[in-house]
C-alpha cells in the first residue's frame, strides 16, 4: 500500500497501558489517521465491585483525548471465552501448562480484533507489542524487538502472512524506558502506569484462588517417582514442571521440584535438586506449529527456539513430520520443558514461527511422567 | 467533516433561547430562594413562575411538582419514596421489564429491601399486555410504574388504559415520561396518572435538573433531608438557573409539539424510504404505528452493532444503540432482549436513529444514503 499517511487508518488496540498509549501517540505523530479501540474480553469486577476494565477503558479515553483521536471499544468477552478461556482451563484439567496470551494473539488480538478493524476501514492494525514487521524479498518477516528484555514475539509465534502484512508494531524498535519516556515527555496519563504482571484476566489476584473457581481442586500427594510419598498437593493444576515454590517438603538436604504429574491418579512427582537429571529433556513433539512464512521449511530446519518467555536462546534441529507437527532436537538438554507451553523458533533476529511442546523425550525416551 | 447528530433521545442541544433565559440567573439573579431579601424574592419568583408553567403542561398544580436534579433523580423519589411510604399498605410494586434503568435498578435496590417486584414481560412489538397487568395486580400492590414512551424504540405503553385499571385501585400510578414528555401530549388528570417524571435536558432543556409530579395524595418519603425546599420532598437549594431553562424548554415544547411531531415523522418516513429504496434488508424495531415520533430504532441483519456505530461515527453521523456499559462496549439492550429473546440476532444488529432540534431533511438524507453504504459493505464481508 502507497498511500500517505494521512490517508492510511490505523486501528490501534489500546489496554489502557502505557505501551498501547505510546504507540498511538507515535502513529499519530506520524501523520496516520490513528484510532484507538480498547478490547473487552473479560467480565470482571473488583472487590469494591468496580469493573476492572472501566479503570482501564478510562484511561484509554484520557490517552485519546489528550492524542486528539477518536476512541471505542469492542467487545469479545464470548469469543475470548470459546476460544481462549476453555483452552486454558482444558490444557489445565489435561495437566499441562497452558499459554494463554499465545492464544490470544492468535484467536482474538490478530483475528476477531483485526477484522473487526478491517470493517472499520482501517488499513492496518497496530499494537503496543514489542517486536518488528520487515517486508523484504516479497514477503512479512517478524523480527525481534530491539528491546532484548522485552521482545514479545514469543507470544506472536502463531502470526502468518496474513497478520502481518496488516500489522504495525510501532514500539519495535524502542527501549522500554524510551517508551516511558515519550510517555512522560507527552505527559500522557498512563506514563506512570505500572506494567501490568500475570495472565490479564487473572490480573493480580491469587491464581489458586481464582483457578478453584473453575476447576475443582482434588488435593493429593506428592511422590517421587519410585512411590515416595514426600507429602500432600492441593491440586495438580496449581504446579509447574520446575517449579520451586510452594512444595513444603521440608528436610535436609537440596530443595524439591516439581518434575511431572499423573492426572489419572492425581499425584504430582517431585525430585531432589535444581540440576536434577529427570528435570532434563533433549528433544520434543510439538504440534499447532505455524511458520510466518507460510511454508514449512526444508528440513532439517538448524535454528535456535525458546520453550518458555525470556528464555535464552538454545541452539535446535527442527525436523518436519506433517504441516502441523515438528519434532525439535536440542543441541543440548534443556531443563524444565513443559508441556502446554509454546516452542517458538528463531533465526537470529527472525522468529519463524512457533508451536505448542506437546510431547517430551529423553535419549529417544518419552518421559511419561511430565504429564 | 459535517457531523449530524441523530442521537437526541440520549441528549438533545440546549435551545438558543433557553440558554439566554438562563443567563441571568447565573450572573445577576443570584439569590437563593429560600432568602428573605429582595435578591432571595427575585429567585423566587422565577422559581415559582417555572413551578407554574411545568405544572400546567401536564395540567397539574403547581405544590404537585418536585423539582429533581433530572429523571433519574425523579424515578428514584417516585420508586423509593412511594416504596418507604406505603409499606404499611403493602410490599409488592408492578414495573416492565423494558423500563430504563433508572427504574430498573432501583427496582433491584428495593428487592433487597424486601419489597416484591412483578416485571411484567412485552410483545414482540415492545408493548406490555394489560391482562397481564391485571393478573399481577394484588391488593397488596402499592405501585406500578410503567414507562410513557420507550426510550431506544420509542414504542408507547397503554398509558390511558393503565391509568383506568387503576383508577378503583389503592395502587399508585407512576409513568417515566422522560422520553415522550414534549412530543405527546400529556394530562396527568385525564390519564390517571399519579406520578410521572421528567428530565429537562431531553426537551432542548439544561442537564442536571427535572422534576417529578406527585399528585397531592401520594404518600412519598424524601430521598434527601435537610433544608425545607420543595415542602420538605427533596431537600437542597433550587438549581434556579436549571429550573427556569427547564420551564422556558418546556413552553417551546408545547408551542412546537405538533409541528415536531409531525416533522421527524417525515424524517422517519425519509429514512426508512432510502433504506427501502436502496434495498438493503433492515426493520424497524417496535410498533411503527404507535411510537414517539422522534426515535426510530432499526434492525440491520448481517451486521453487527460495534461495527455500524463506529463506522457511522467515522462518518460523521452520530447514533447509538442499547445501553453503553462497562468499559464503553455495548451490551445487548435490555429492551430488545424483551423483545426478541436474547439468541436473537436483532439484538447486535440493531441502532436507534432519534431526531431533534436542528436536523434537517437534508442531513436525514445523508445519514440514511451514509447508512445505506456502510451495511451493504458490513452485509458484503
Amino acid at each position: 500500500m502507497n498511500k500517505a499517511p494521512k490517508d492510511t487508518r490505523v486501528v490501534v488496540g489500546m489496554s489502557g497501558g502505557v505501551d498501547s498509549s505510546v504507540a498511538a501517540l507515535l502513529l499519530k505523530q506520524q501523520g496516520y489517521d490513528v484510532i484507538g479501540i480498547f478490547m473487552k474480553n473479560w467480565d470482571d469486577t473488583d472487590e469494591n465491585g468496580v469493573c476492572t476494565a472501566t479503570e482501564d477503558y478510562e484511561d484509554v479515553m484520557r490517552v485519546c483525548n489528550q492524542i486528539g483521536i477518536p476512541y471505542y471499544a469492542v467487545n469479545f468477552e464470548k469469543q475470548y471465552w470459546e476460544k481462549v478461556f476453555t483452552y486454558f482451563l482444558d490444557e489445565y484439567k489435561a495437566g499441562r501448562t497452558p499459554n494463554p496470551d499465545v492464544m490470544c494473539n492468535k484467536e482474538i488480538k490478530f483475528k476477531a480484533f483485526l477484522e473487526h478493524a478491517m470493517s472499520l476501514g482501517a488499513d492496518y492494525l497496530a499494537t503496543g507489542h514489542y517486536a518488528r514487521v520487515a517486508y523484504c524479498d516479497g514477503e512479512y518477516k517478524m523480527l525481534r524487538g530491539v528491546d532484548q528484555n522485552k521482545d514479545q514475539t514469543y507470544f506472536l509465534n502463531q502470526l502468518g502472512q496474513a497478520q502481518l502484512s496488516k500489522v504495525m508494531f510501532p514500539l519495535g524498535e524502542l527501549e522500554k524506558a524510551q517508551v516511558r519516556q515519550i510517555a512522560k515527555e507527552a505527559g500522557l496519563a498512563t506514563a506512570g502506569k505500572k506494567d501490568s504482571t500475570g495472565i490479564c484476566f487473572i490480573g493480580e489476584r491469587n491464581f489458586k484462588e481464582f483457578l478453584s473457581n473453575y476447576l475443582p481442586a482434588q488435593p493429593g500427594t506428592m511422590q517421587t517417582l519410585a512411590g515416595e510419598i514426600k507429602g500432600k498437593h492441593d491440586g495438580i493444576m496449581y504446579y509447574t514442571i520446575g517449579q520451586r515454590h510452594g512444595l513444603g517438603i521440608g528436610g535436609n538436604g537440596e530443595p524439591w521440584f516439581v518434575v511431572g504429574k499423573n492426572v489419572k491418579e492425581n499425584i504430582l512427582y517431585v525430585a531432589q535438586g535444581f540440576e536434577n537429571e529427570l528435570l532434563y529433556s533433549d528433544s520434543i513433539i510439538a504440534t499447532n506449529v505455524s511458520w510466518v512464512s507460510d511454508r514449512v521449511p526444508a528440513e532439517p530446519l538448524k535454528c535456535t527456539a525458546k520453550f518458555r518467555y525470556r528464555q535464552p536462546d538454545n541452539g535446535v534441529a527442527v525436523h518436519v513430520i506433517d504441516d502441523r507437527t515438528v519434532r525439535v532436537v536440542f543441541d543440548r538438554p534443556v531443563r524444565a520443558v513443559t508441556p502446554g507451553q509454546a516452542v517458538v523458533f528463531y533465526d537470529g533476529e527472525e522468529c519463524l514461527g512457533g508451536g505448542t511442546i506437546d510431547e517430551i523425550f529423553r535419549n529417544g525416551e518419552k518421559l511419561w511422567y511430565v504429564g | 467533516m459535517e457531523r449530524i447528530y441523530l442521537d437526541h433521545a440520549a441528549t438533545s442541544p440546549v435551545h438558543p433561547a433557553v440558554a439566554e433565559r438562563m443567563l441571568p440567573f447565573m450572573t445577576e439573579c443570584f439569590g437563593n430562594p429560600s432568602s428573605i431579601h429582595f435578591f432571595g424574592r427575585q429567585s423566587r419568583l422565577a422559581l415559582d413562575e417555572a413551578r407554574e408553567t411545568v405544572a400546567k403542561s401536564l395540567g397539574a398544580k403547581p405544590s404537585e411538582v418536585i423539582f429533581t436534579s433530572g429523571g433519574t433523580e425523579a424515578d428514584n423519589l417516585a420508586l423509593v419514596g412511594v416504596a418507604l411510604a406505603n409499606r404499611e399498605k403493602g410490599t409488592h410494586i408492578i414495573t416492565s421489564s423494558v423500563e430504563h434503568h433508572a427504574v430498573l435498578h432501583t427496582c433491584h435496590y428495593l428487592e433487597k429491601q424486601g419489597f416484591e417486584i412483578t416485571y411484567l414481560p412485552v410483545d414482540e412489538y415492545g408493548k406490555i399486555s394489560l391482562t397481564d397487568l391485571k393478573k399481577a395486580l394484588r391488593n397488596d400492590t402499592i405501585l406500578v410504574s410503567i414507562m410513557f414512551g420507550n426510550n431506544e424504540t420509542g414504542v408507547l405503553q397503554p398509558i390511558q388504559q393503565i391509568g383506568e385499571m387503576l383508577k378503583d385501585h389503592p395502587a399508585f400510578f407512576h409513568t417515566d415520561a422522560v422520553q415522550a414528555y414534549g412530543l405527546i401530549p400529556i394530562d396527568v388528570n385525564q390519564l390517571h396518572i399519579d406520578l410521572l417524571s421528567v428530565s429537562a435536558h431531553k426537551i432542548n432543556g439544561p442537564k442536571g435538573v427535572g422534576f417529578l409530579y406527585a399528585k397531592e395524595t401520594v404518600k412519598l418519603m424524601p430521598r434527601l433531608y435537610g433544608g425545607e425546599q420543595e415542602r420538605k420532598r427533596r431537600a437542597g437549594t433550587e438549581n434556579v438557573a436549571g429550573i427556569v431553562g427547564m420551564a422556558k424548554a418546556v413552553e417551546i415544547a408545547q408551542q412546537t409539539m405538533s409541528e415536531k411531531a409531525e416533522k421527524y415523522r417525515s424524517f422517519r418516513k425519509k429514512m426508512l424510504a432510502i433504506f427501502a429504496q436502496a434495498g438493503i434488508s433492515y426493520a424497524v424495531n417496535g410498533d411503527d404505528q404507535e411510537a414517539l415520533p422522534h426515535v426510530l430504532n432499526v434492525t440491520f441483519p448481517g451486521t453487527n452493532v460495534e461495527s455500524l456505530l463506529v463506522n457511522l461515527d467515522l462518518a460523521g453521523i452520530a447514533v447509538s444503540s442499547g445501553s453503553a456499559c462497562t468499559a464503553g462496549s455495548i451490551d445487548p439492550s435490555h429492551v430488545l432482549v424483551a423483545m426478541f429473546g436474547k439468541d436473537s440476532d436483532r439484538i447486535r444488529s440493531s441502532i436507534r436513529f432519534s431526531f431533534g432540534l436542528g436536523n434537517t431533511e437534508e442531513q436525514i438524507e445523508k445519514a440514511a444514503y451514509e447508512t445505506v453504504k456502510i451495511v451493504q459493505r458490513l452485509v458484503s464481508k
